[in-house]
């Protein structure tokens, strides 16, 4: 026993390493399988060892099993083991094993939250690197949660390697928990100047991914990144903030005019290819969204297209991949330019490079015109002969069909050409893309009637070949294009020539093998044919051909009677119990075709995909009532709607035209005019829909073809789309030499039909007419369709959490979580967060505290409260402006650096609106003086903020007195969420004392973690002209609420505030009270103590006030959905009381506002004059309230736990309404 | 390989085309593939290097630079080049942990933390030291058994690829 013991030791010594597995792996590729069971059987038998070093070696082992395909999650619990071995050798080998297999399901993954934690904060930066490496690939909602604050405390860590990490993996904490980005993103946003280039580096790339997917909310760091480009050198972050601006440019056209310089002169500068590109990029980015062309705009395009003719033309197959990428872009806005470079891009296509073929194809979508489409898609057609590879060549055949269907077949001149190209890619074998070239032949047969007639003779022929098409293999794609060519041949067989023949191809055995629905569609159809035979054949007086014809489908027709699939069995079998029973009427020589035809009279039109979903509701129909009262039980459930269903099915299956009266076009002729003008690909003088309505009084069938002699009437056999090409050359030549004659004489008919002709002289590409009149028949939108563009958004997106507006303050409830043991830390906290304002003096951390003194009251993004409202319309004004300001002065160059240290002079100052507003005025007048002309934004920002809460009107004017450049109202830049009328400034903050030293204003909030605290945040304004200092506050406790001092003072010590104020500034400080019972407001007298210093010398004052905790300020904002709030109403346990107010002459959305901001409820719901507001106080009250506006008052009922609480609540807000 | 969040299955698949599609891919063609589904659309790509027997694959989301990427595939591989002294294919099949450990350095959570050669060595030796002290002289009979064991190394270097994506969302680093 013992001697095993032993053994056993040494032998741990001679365990496999990760080597010798890889090696024994490598030495058994006969039984690999079964050598890694016996392997993972020995690790199971490590994993049990107490031992860490031989669990880390079998955790390391795992892990690369892991790697070759193994799934190693039933040893999760022991990667968390050696997670929190101590040594760091083990730890790291851990988290990569966790990295490697942990995700957002393994259930152990809570049990490491500690442990990360722990790590997070340990004294050895690679165990924080190698915690916050593996927790970047496992983070999970929970786990971003509970670390977030942790790793906020770690981007200002002072080792640069730390920073960089927890700034790079904060977007992986937003991701996951969407709530922490506002709270985290100024520091984030400090982060952009880190001293250290990789921090740097780090902070960019994660705002770049965050503003990719919603850049509209970062439009107001552009000042920022724009003084990055300008000063960077690291081109890695150059790439990144060049990239952003592309994705920021289509926002705001003038930032794009900005930055043209300075990228033009990189593009000039720079030797680095990668840094080249996407500059050229960037530019493309900004000159799409300059549309309208400035002068020099030119110049910026023409160099881009060089130096990426430069790309392509280069032997390095990168640069001339990405070279077609680049030109890809331009050809949206400027196919010209791209235009002149056919050659090249040809050339590519030719290329043996897949990628490249591919993306030169990309490029020929754009650059096709109605001169050069058919030149194109014959050279198309030819690679697709050649092309090897079905993956390539499908790719090919959808993109012809792209080149030649876009912006409504705006290219194509001649579609019995079209109809043609698609016939013969018909003889693709093995495509995968049947179904798309069905499609189009559909389209084209249904849209553009003059082509009826020739689709019906080449789709009779297709159908007479189709043993061809179908014999391959049963899973042939291919087949699909059977489905369109029965079912055109069916629905204008009046233009088929040979009916019979047709109808006999189509009654063919072999057509029993095509798939169940395409012989639905061949069984419907040959009805049609049919009927039309039989019509002409009566008319003939032929009636032993009628009967003949009767015959033959009488004969065939079981077959599909027989078929498996439930569809074709059924129409074959309703089909020839018709048929049989119009035999028997033949029978006695009477007359059917007319009645057989009138089965399928009437037109079919093409209807707009999304037409169902834009018709609006009518008003007063409510989709869920009951039409009729619901049956009461059982019984005939089943059938009586179903019989309801298809007989309007079979109603709507043939949707007759309906009779269109003159008004009715015109409408629609001008909603297709607005189409076509936004339509960017759309040239106005193209033959177009219009046109037909000129001369066509209905939708009724009207022959418009143009008699062509140059067309031919018929292609014998299969056509060959290359004659059509020799054709519509000499077609054009002749029309060219007409015209040219006709140019002439004709200047007096300007009018009437020719219109078209007459308007074109110049000898553009336009002129080519196409050689039908093609009356392409737009698809039919239901009447007063509702436009919207909103059909494509994604709901899921993981990205839309994170579009949230980063300029509007913070609110409380949006702090990240902590972690707080003792009540006397939540008092430190506050000091200490104070004192590292002042120290570092860095405008973001003032932000933060500016949210908990602006607003408290914002819920949830969700919740579209007014107070919101408010908010983001000034808040977004404000940026609106800042960015303007940026925009529209300042020359190209960098701000001034100098500006930059600016804030720091007022680093401390958190302004009282309303108050300081005119000394402001002066001051910022005093700085402009100053610093004219080379005004930083941030400078600028800051400012703004200060007045954050004047009166917008206020606002604007003064802005038009700081400059006085060219501006857009700054509604330009506002999202449209708005209310229908502003809400007026308002603010939480109350007077607590005031003498002609010091102004005191305060504001209580609650606090969500602890029942019994409430956080008072006084400013503090020094208003004089001296030096304050030393100054102390203090209150006199009372029984149920007290002041929070530090450990081992005692009751009668004040409390020193954190801070001193020269004069004129102000300073917010924050002070903790415990308080027992909440249900009564509470006022308590206190005192400030302070010493005033100036050039006379120093003296001490005193200042008494009485601070009054109102019940509103222990109720925290709390969102509450409907169904909640109904639950809770209903609960019974809530006591009621009810209020009324006479005299109420504000709005109500104005109350509602008044209500949620000074009182801190959230609105559950509201229907016209009357809502449902919720919130709860810290100790748990559950309070509901119903607001219900009259003529001239408001009443008031709420409902709550605690009898007290509510009507003192009550009673406060009959006061603040009685102040209305 | 580096696969975020993907089950075991579907990171083999992701590899097993990948390497289908890279190799059959002539040295004279451009190093960018345009995304597949199995990569997660359209927005990605992958772009990749070839080292004699060894492909290096990235796949990256349009928010990257193409020839950035390229750049990062070099210093990696510079990289690795200094950190195994002369690096060859055989460092990379027997010392996968260290390889995931310099990867580690430079891309975290899919996203490029540290482009700077010099930086990166710099840390890594940093750890490595630090690993050699906390084995201390427990380590040697270790080492030694290990050195013992390494000299019987198969010669024949079996052809296997190294490849080593690192993207946003969906997934990725290094294979085998």
């Amino acid at each position: 026993m013992a001697l095993k013991m032993v053994k056993g030791s040494i032998d741990r010594m001679f365990d496999k390493n990760l080597q010798d597995l890889v090696r024994g792996i490598r030495n058994h590729k006969e039984d690999e399988a079964k050598y890694i069971s016996q392997c993972i059987d020995e690790i199971k038998q490590e994993l049990k060892q107490d031992n860490i070093a031989v669990k880390a070696n079998a955790v390391c082992k795992l892990t690369y099993l892991q790697m070759l395909g193994y799934d190693i999650s039933w040893a999760a619990f022991n990667i968390i083991e050696v997670m929190s071995a101590s040594k760091f050798t083990f730890k790291r080998i851990g988290y990569l094993a966790a990295s490697q297999c942990f995700h957002e399901g393994t259930d152990v993954i809570m049990l490491t939250t500690n442990q990360i934690r722990k790590d997070l904060s340990s004294p050895n930066q690679y165990d924080t690197g190698v915690a916050l490496t593996g927790l970047s690939c496992f983070v999970t909602p929970d786990l971003a949660r509970d670390l977030a604050n942790d790793i906020m405390t770690l981007m200002s860590h002072t080792k640069p390697y730390i920073r960089k990490k927890a700034v790079l993996i904060m977007y992986k904490v937003f991701l996951k928990y969407p709530e922490s980005l506002r709270p985290a993103f100024p520091r984030l946003k400090e982060k952009l100047e880190d001293p250290d280039p990789g921090v740097q580096s780090a902070a960019v790339n994660v705002i770049c991914e965050l503003a990719r997917r919603n850049p509209k909310n970062y439009l107001s760091l552009a000042p920022l990144f724009f003084k990055l480009m300008t000063s960077s050198t690291n081109n890695w972050v150059l790439i990144k903030i060049i990239k952003l601006f592309g994705a920021l440019t289509p926002l705001e056209p003038r930032l794009g005019k900005k930055l043209i310089e300075p990228l033009t002169n990189l593009i000039h500068s720079t030797s680095a290819m990668s840094l080249l590109y996407e500059c050229v990029n960037t530019v493309i980015a900004v000159l799409i969204s300059l549309s309208s062309g400035m002068p020099n705009h030119s110049a910026s395009i023409q160099l881009c297209v060089q130096k990426l003719r430069i790309l392509i033309e280069d032997s390095d197959q990168n640069l001339k991949y990405l070279g077609l990428l680049a030109m890809s872009k331009i050809l949206k806005t400027h196919p010209k330019s791209v235009q002149s470079h056919k050659d090249l891009i040809l050339q590519c296509l030719d290329d043996k490079d897949e990628s490249i073929r591919l993306r030169a194809l990309d490029l020929l979508y754009g650059m096709v015109s109605k001169k050069n489409l058919m030149e194109i898609v014959k050279k198309l057609m030819i690679h697709v002969d050649k092309a090897e590879g079905t993956t390539y060549r499908d790719e090919l055949l959808t993109k012809i069909i792209d080149i030649c269907s876009q912006s409504n077949y705006q290219y194509i001149t001649n579609f019995e050409w079209y109809i043609s190209i698609l016939v013969e890619l018909t003889r693709l074998e093995g495509t995968r893309h049947g179904h798309l070239i069905a499609a189009q032949m559909l389209d084209v047969a249904i849209r553009v009637k003059a082509i009826r007639k020739f689709a019906v003779s080449q789709m009779a022929m297709l159908l007479d070949n189709a043993h061809l098409l179908a014999s391959n293999t049963q899973r042939n794609g291919i087949c699909e294009v059977l489905y369109a060519a029965a079912w055109i041949c069916g629905e204008f067989s009046e233009h088929l020539e040979e009916a019979n023949q047709t109808l006999e191809a189509m009654l063919r055995p072999k057509v029993t093998t095509l798939p169940g629905h395409i012989q639905a569609v061949y069984v419907q159809n040959m009805v049609k044919l049919y009927a039309s035979i039989l019509q002409q054949k009566e008319q003939a007086g032929d009636k032993e051909a009628a009967q003949e014809i009767t015959q033959l489908m009488i004969e065939r027709l079981p077959q599909f009677v027989q078929s498996a699939d439930l569809e074709v069995q059924e129409r074959a079998s309703c089909i020839l119990q018709l048929i049989k029973y119009i035999q028997k009427l033949q029978a006695k020589e009477v007359p059917v075709a007319e009645e057989v035809i009138a089965l399928f009279a009437g037109e079919l039109n093409p209807v707009a995909p999304k037409a169902q979903k834009k018709v609006p509701v009518p008003e007063g129909l409510d989709l869920d009532a009951w039409i009729n009262e619901p049956p009461s039980d059982s019984e005939s459930e089943d059938e009586k709607p179903k019989t309801i269903f298809h007989e309007e099915e079979q109603r709507h299956s043939r949707h007759r035209q309906p009779e269109i009266d003159e008004e009715e076009l015109a409408r629609r002729r001008e909603a297709r005019k607005q189409e076509q003008a936004n339509n960017p690909f759309y040239i106005k003088s193209s033959p177009s829909p219009q046109k037909r309505y000129q001369d066509t009084p209905g939708v009724e069938h009207i022959p418009v073809v143009q008699i062509d002699l140059s067309v031919p009437l018929k292609v014998p056999g299969m056509p060959m789309s290359d004659q059509y090409v020799k054709l519509e050359e000499e077609r054009r030549h002749k029309q060219k030499l007409e015209k040219d004659k006709k140019k002439k004489k004709q200047k007096k008919e300007k009018r009437g039909k020719h219109h078209r002709h007459n308007s074109l002289h110049t000898e553009s590409e336009e002129d080519i007419a196409p050689a039908h009149h093609v009356d392409i028949i737009t698809e039919e939108m239901p009447e007063n369709a509702l436009p919207s563009d909103e059909d494509d958004k994604d709901p899921n997106d993981p990205y839309r959490a994170l579009d949230i507006d980063l300029d509007k303050p913070l609110a409380d409830s949006e702090k990240l979580p902590v972690q707080r043991h003792r009540n006397v830390e939540t008092l430190k906290s506050p000091d200490s967060e104070a004192a590292l304002v002042e120290k570092k003096s860095k405008k973001p951390k003032k932000k933060e505290k500016k949210h908990k003194e602006k607003e408290r009251d914002k819920g949830k993004k969700k919740e579209k409260e007014k107070k919101v409202v408010e908010e983001e319309e000034e808040e977004e004004e404000k940026k609106g402006e800042d960015l303007d300001f940026w925009l529209s002065t300042a020359p190209a160059p960098a701000p001034a650096p100098q500006a930059q240290s600016e804030p720091a002079l007022g680093a401390a100052v958190v302004a009282e609106p309303q108050e300081v507003k005119k000394e402001e005025r002066e001051e910022r007048d005093d700085e402009e003086e100053e610093d004219e002309g080379k005004k930083s934004s941030k400078h600028k920002k800051k400012k703004h903020k200060k007045e954050k809460e004047e009166k917008s009107k206020d606002k604007k004017k003064s802005k038009k007195k700081s400059h006085h450049s060219e501006e857009e109202p700054p509604e330009s830049v506002q999202n449209g969420t708005l209310e229908d009328e502003p809400l007026p400034p308002m603010s939480s903050y109350r007077l607590l004392a005031e003498n002609p030293f010091i102004k005191m204003t305060y504001d209580i909030q609650g606090n969500l973690q602890n029942d019994s605290q409430v956080t008072v945040s006084v400013i503090f304004e020094n208003k004089s002209t001296s030096f304050l200092k030393s100054m102390e506050l203090n209150v006199l406790d009372s029984l149920n609420t007290k002041m929070l001092r530090p450990e081992g003072s005692s009751v009668h010590d004040g409390i020193p505030v954190p801070f001193q104020l020269p004069p004129g500034i102000s300073n917010e400080a924050q002070f903790v009270f415990t308080l027992q019972s909440i249900i009564m407001a509470q006022k308590l007298k206190g005192t400030l103590s302070f010493i005033v210093k100036n050039d006379e010398g120093s003296t001490h004052e005193k200042l008494d006030f009485k601070l009054h905790f109102s019940c509103a300020s222990y109720l925290i904002t709390t969102p509450c959905y409907s169904d909640a709030f109904a639950k809770l109403l209903e609960s019974g346990d809530l006591h009621m009381s009810s209020i009324k107010v006479d005299g109420i002459s504000i709005s109500f959305q104005h109350l509602l506002a008044k209500i949620c901001f000074h009182h801190h409820f959230s609105v559950v719901e509201r229907v016209d004059s009357c809502a449902s507001m919720y919130s709860r106080s810290i100790q748990g009250h559950h309070v509901c309230l119903l607001v219900k506006k009259g003529e001239n008052s408001v009443s008031i009922d709420g409902k709550c736990n605690d009898s007290t609480l509510l009507s003192n609540l009550l009673d406060e807000m009959k006061e603040t309404l009685s102040k209305c | 390989m580096k696969g975020f969040g993907k089950s075991e299955d579907t990171q083999q698949q992701i590899i097993r085309e990948t390497f289908h599609l890279v190799s059959k891919r002539d040295e004279n063609v451009c190093n960018f593939l345009e995304g597949g589904l199995l990569i997660g659309g359209s927005d990605n790509k992958l772009i990749y290097r070839h080292y004699a027997t060894l492909y290096f694959v990235f796949c990256v989301d349009s928010s990257e630079s193409e020839l950035g990427i390229l750049d990062l595939i070099q210093v990696f591989v510079e990289t690795l080049d200094k950190c195994f002294e002369n690096v060859c294919e055989l460092d990379l099949i027997f010392h996968v942990d260290k390889v995931h450990n310099i990867l580690a350095e430079m891309v975290m959570g899919g996203m490029v933390l540290e482009t700077n050669m010099n930086e990166i060595v710099t840390q890594i030796d940093a750890q490595n030291k630090l690993e050699k002290s906390e084995a201390g002289l427990a380590g040697a009979p270790a080492r030694a058994v290990s050195a013992v064991k390494n000299m019987n190394l198969p010669e024949i270097p079996r052809n296997i690829n190294i490849g080593d994506i690192s993207i946003k969302v969906p997934n990725l680093p290094t294979f085998k």
